[in-house]
């Protein structure tokens, strides 16, 4: 069939998909109406529970934990997937190809661009260990402090040079960070099976509402979180530059 | 419905429309850093500010950096060959 | 009005299915799926959204005032970051076709089989 061809088909099933939507979205009740049961229950209860005042991050990572170490394995299996696919094409390492490489992209790079991304990496590392400190009691966590703490290290890349980032962050370190990560939500959810008789049950002392260990597992697990994504994406993006500066290396 | 969440609305339909529509990969990836901020200026107006966070950190870092790494790489391919 | 949030999902999700159906490179097809995958998020939070609530953190406000669904923001935050995840492979697959196959337009990986 033509390009065309499947661009009108396509267009046919799209106008009956809108209308099933429609039907179907018709019936949600609107936003004047009260919070469901469950959302209620959680608004109300969570903050006395659990003593942390953000009930989103409570719910992520205590009442719902079992979804977030499901969306938390689906990472870890993607950045693995990633590596796979791109390491078995990488040709064989040569760390002096390297070297001549760095200087040649060194005189390229603009001094302006180096400086900047020089004085990023430092704040945006506290700015990643803050985001995954705070995450029960401010907007936050392990999610978004790990992605911040990986622009850390592409903010490395910019303003040096590739070896700097290899020997700030291996390969390895990265990868042991993954994988601690994700280890530790599950020792956190055995801790809770075995003081607690229940898998992901929060078996730590909650704490007062306001500090910073507040909230039983709630920091163990944002902090497993933030080690995992940051590894994640760190392996990610080196993988990548990998890629490119060994295949710079080969053809020129 | 606030009017201002009506527009960040209307904002985020035509920020989709311009990615689906920009066919240039590398003009692509610029627009989609500008389509995930608008994202996140509507998470915030509906009161959701831990996904505007999520949202800001990957839509503008993570997303554009991997697809232009991407770019350069298969660049790299067409210059082996 | 929640209507209008709900015709912006179901018109995100579409227009980003008709860009990856209609592509010529495999990235602007990757590109085009991030786009219908926010979609989803849209209608979460539509879904979840009450008229006049707070955001449901409790630093600042009392106990018991109107907030807007926690649950659908927990889904929603960790899906944004795992989504990109995944996206990561998409694009390391396009790499791989692009070795494999030699292009990047998905007509021709279609072509190379037939």
């Amino acid at each position: 069939m033509s390009p065309r061809g499947r661009a009108w088909l396509f267009v046919g099933g799209a106008l009956g998909m809108a209308l099933l939507l429609a039907w179907g979205l018709a019936g949600v009740p609107g936003s004047d109406v009260p919070l469901g049961r469950y959302a209620g229950l959680l608004a109300d209860h969570a903050v006395a529970e659990r003593h942390t005042t953000n009930v989103v991050i409570a719910t992520a990572f205590d009442y719902r934990a079992l979804d977030t170490l499901g969306e938390e394995f689906l990472l870890f299996v993607a950045a693995v997937g990633t590596t796979v696919l791109l390491r078995a094409t990488r040709e064989e390492r040569d760390e002096e190809r390297a070297a001549r490489l760095d200087e040649q992209r060194g005189v390229a790079t603009s001094d302006s661009l180096r400086a900047l991304g020089t004085g990023l990496v430092g704040p945006t590392v506290v700015l990643g260990v803050y985001v995954t400190a705070h995450g029960q009691l401010t907007p936050g966590g392990g999610f978004q402090g790990g992605v911040v703490l990986a622009a850390a290290l592409l903010a490395v890349y910019v303003a040096g040079t590739w070896l700097a980032l290899r020997h700030v962050a291996p390969v390895s370190a990265l990868e042991l960070s993954e994988a601690v990560g994700a280890g530790g939500f599950v020792l956190v959810g055995i801790g809770g099976l075995l003081f607690a008789a229940v898998f992901l049950e929060n078996f730590l002392p909650f704490g007062t509402k306001g500090d910073v260990l507040s909230g039983g597992m709630v920091p163990l697990a944002n902090l497993a979180v933030g080690l995992e994504v940051a590894g994640a994406f760190g392996v990610i993006l080196t993988e990548l530059l990998d890629q490119i500066v060994l295949r710079r290396s080969a053809s020129g | 419905m606030t009017a201002l969440q009506v527009v960040a609305l209307a904002l985020v339909a035509a920020g989709g429309t311009a990615v689906v529509f920009t066919r240039e990969p590398l003009a692509q990836a610029i627009v989609t850093g500008v389509f995930g901020l608008f994202l996140a200026i509507l998470f915030m107006l509906f009161q959701a500010p831990d996904v505007a966070l999520s949202q800001i950190v990957v839509g503008t870092v993570a997303v554009p950096a991997m697809v232009l790494l991407t770019l350069a790489k298969l660049r790299r391919e067409d210059e082996r060959e | 009005m929640t209507a209008v949030a709900y015709v912006v999902a179901v018109w995100l999700l579409l227009i980003g299915l008709y860009g990856a159906v209609t592509s010529r490179h495999l990235v602007h097809l990757v590109v085009c799926l991030t786009v219908a995958q926010s979609s989803t998020y849209v209608l979460l939070l539509a879904v979840g959204y009450r008229d006049g609530a707070d955001a449901p953190i409790f630093a600042d406000i009392p106990v018991g005032s109107p907030v807007v669904d926690p649950i659908v923001q927990a889904l929603t935050l960790t899906d944004v970051v795992v989504e990109a995840t995944v996206v990561a492979l998409l694009l390391a697959l396009t790499v791989q076709a692009r070795k494999r196959f030699g292009t990047v337009d998905p007509d021709g990986i279609r072509e190379l089989h037939g």
